[in-house]
């Protein structure tokens, strides 16, 4: 498997990325040169290998559902870049 | 024998003695600051006025004669990727440049209580993605040893402030050796402790299976005592592990009379530079005069830790980084066109290279078509490589070998070729996907600069490894060491 410009270009969108012309010349060979060392693992039979996520013994962790006090607005609004009317402002979402 | 030479038992109980004062210790850390941190680099923001507040308030509190808690006034830097309420948190990023925490995390509240005087933030490589502090996108931080050379990272400012008598420890973070890896090339003790000891809360995830906060101090028992103060259960970490913490400091008895120490060959092999194999070797001579014995073993997975752990680390990173959109805190870019927008130049202007190229890796092999062929793969290859530590520790007590290949290299020497320094962190990435404990302590020098031994334990088991630390510190001379400064 080997990544091209195009590959670069979908992957930075995903991630809401907006790449130079030359970013994604020098994320192009980067990216390949690690994805081609990462393709050694494939050499290992992971056959009925269970995945590890972490490494504690621990799954689901619950919490008694009961209410909180939430934190205070002008705290929440402390570092919002734009507010109005104890909201976090944004652009148009919608054209 | 300068203040900020003597171990953390010798500062309490001259304070307890009243033979100085908070204020004397805070003085002296932002003097040595001012010293040397131009050609240092190690903090990123100080907190000089609030900590000159706090030290007259704990002078004050002195006067009634009660006995303090051991980490009572003392001087302390903390990781810019671990929150402080009030006090600028920037992940060395442009992104969260203006980024001012509301809360405190776990660890800092516990220093809080515990009492000890946060000095500053210290520089470390842009969200910890990196092995040198070159990735901080405000100023590299530089080896206190020779400053011509990195002192290794990501937390590299915690490691160098000590190292520099700035701050008496400080607390860094550790993803794939970032305590461990700037402890060894900056010639001071770090300490990555087990998987979900120490609470993540408030630490800035970049890889959340792997991060682990811990201490990082100028000897194995300050070690044991900022550990014995940060550890423990936490309810607002998911992936703390609730288990009883002992008393890390009465472990260190001296004694390592039959304790077994397997030492992993793949450590030692190809790429490791000789001086540093050497002083390994004789570290392990050091533990048989002692009473240990030490057998080589096999981690034979090792090869494809790397592989695995950019895979895993990078997949995670770009989950726990979509969070920066530029909407509710961090640097807003200027004149969006829309929405999506804002979201796309706000990232693209406030990561650095790095950061960008983890987050393409990640989000990449996440993608449809790729998530098993990648993402999986690793977890399970994870697995096998948990497995090699889990058959080694059957046997025996502790693994040991050099934290890294290498002292640390020069700055910009591996610019640009990201996956050669990638590599340098072959003996530490593994333990990080085991999940277990390992110090990293002086053990040497090679043109100047400090070599680092690893001494790698069973999960949950910082005794056993606080203890060989501590044994081998007890026996050597090279945790003494200091640079010359200022």
């Amino acid at each position: 498997m080997s990544i091209t410009l195009k590959d670069v270009e979908h992957v930075a969108n995903l991630a809401r990325l907006e790449l130079s012309e030359q970013e994604k010349e020098q994320f192009t060979g980067q990216l390949n040169a690690i994805l081609k060392y990462a393709e050694k693992l494939n050499s290992l039979d992971t056959e009925g290998v269970a995945a590890t996520s972490h490494v504690l013994p621990i799954t689901n962790v619950m919490r008694e559902d009961v209410t909180k006090e939430s934190l205070p607005i002008e705290k929440v609004l402390l570092n919002a870049p734009d507010e109005e009317d104890g909201q976090i402002k944004v652009p148009a979402v919608l054209e | 024998m300068a203040l900020f030479d003597l171990r953390l038992q010798d500062v309490h109980n001259k304070l307890n003695d009243k033979e100085i004062q908070v204020s004397e210790l805070v003085d002296a850390s932002y003097r040595r600051i001012a010293e040397t941190d131009s050609s240092i680099k190690a903090f990123i923001t100080l907190d000089e006025e609030n900590a000159r507040r706090q030290a007259a308030e704990l002078d004050k509190q002195l006067q009634d004669g009660t006995e303090r808690g051991l980490l009572f006034g003392l001087p302390a830097g903390i990781k810019d990727n671990i929150v402080t309420e009030g006090l600028l948190t920037t992940c060395a990023s442009q992104f969260l440049s203006n980024y001012n925490p509301i809360y405190d995390a776990t660890t800092v509240a516990k220093l809080k209580s515990a009492q000890s005087v946060t000095i500053g933030k210290l520089n470390m490589d842009e969200f910890a993605m990196g092995g040198s502090n070159e990735n901080s996108s405000f100023y590299p931080t530089r080896n206190p040893w020779n400053t011509d050379y990195v002192p290794g990272g990501s937390s590299g400012g915690s490691a160098a402030s000590v190292a520099a008598g700035q701050v008496y420890f400080s607390l860094g973070s550790d993803t794939g050796g970032s305590i461990r890896q700037p402890a060894a090339y900056c010639g001071i003790v770090g300490l990555k402790p087990t998987y979900g000891l120490v609470s993540r809360y408030g630490l800035v995830a970049f890889a959340s299976s792997l991060d682990q906060i811990g201490p990082l101090t100028k000897n194995v028992e300050d070690s044991a005592y900022v550990l014995q103060a940060i550890a423990g259960y936490d309810g607002k970490d998911s992936t703390s592990a609730n288990v009883s913490i002992p008393d890390y400091t009465s472990a260190l008895t001296g004694d390592v009379k039959g304790l077994r120490i397997g030492v992993a060959k793949e450590y030692l092999g190809e790429g490791i530079d000789p001086e540093v194999k050497e002083a390994v070797l004789n570290a392990l001579k050091v533990y048989e005069s002692l009473g240990a014995t030490w057998e080589e073993v096999s981690l034979p997975h090792t090869e494809y830790a790397i592989a695995t752990y950019y895979l895993l680390a990078s997949s995670e990173a770009s989950s726990n980084l979509a969070r920066f959109d530029g909407v509710r805190y961090g640097v807003r870019a200027d004149n969006p066109d829309n929405l999506i927008d804002l979201y796309r130049k706000s990232r693209s202007q406030g990561f650095g290279p790095e950061v960008k190229r983890r987050i393409m890796l990640g989000t990449y092999a996440l993608s449809s078509g790729y998530y098993d062929a990648y993402y999986l793969k690793a977890q399970k290859v994870r697995t096998l490589i948990k497995q090699d530590f889990d058959q080694v520790f059957s046997k025996f007590d502790v693994i040991m070998g050099p934290t890294a290949p290498t002292t640390a290299f020069r700055i910009g020497e591996q610019v640009g070729d990201p996956l050669t320094m990638y590599l340098n962190d072959i003996c530490t990435i593994p333990v990080s996907l085991a999940g277990v404990p390992a110090i990293s302590i002086p053990c040497g020098s090679s043109n100047g600069l400090p070599i680092g031994l690893q001494i790698i334990g069973k999960a949950f088991d910082e005794s056993t490894v606080l203890r060989a630390a501590h044994a081998f510190e007890q026996n050597t001379e090279f945790h003494r060491g200091r640079p010359q400064l200022g």
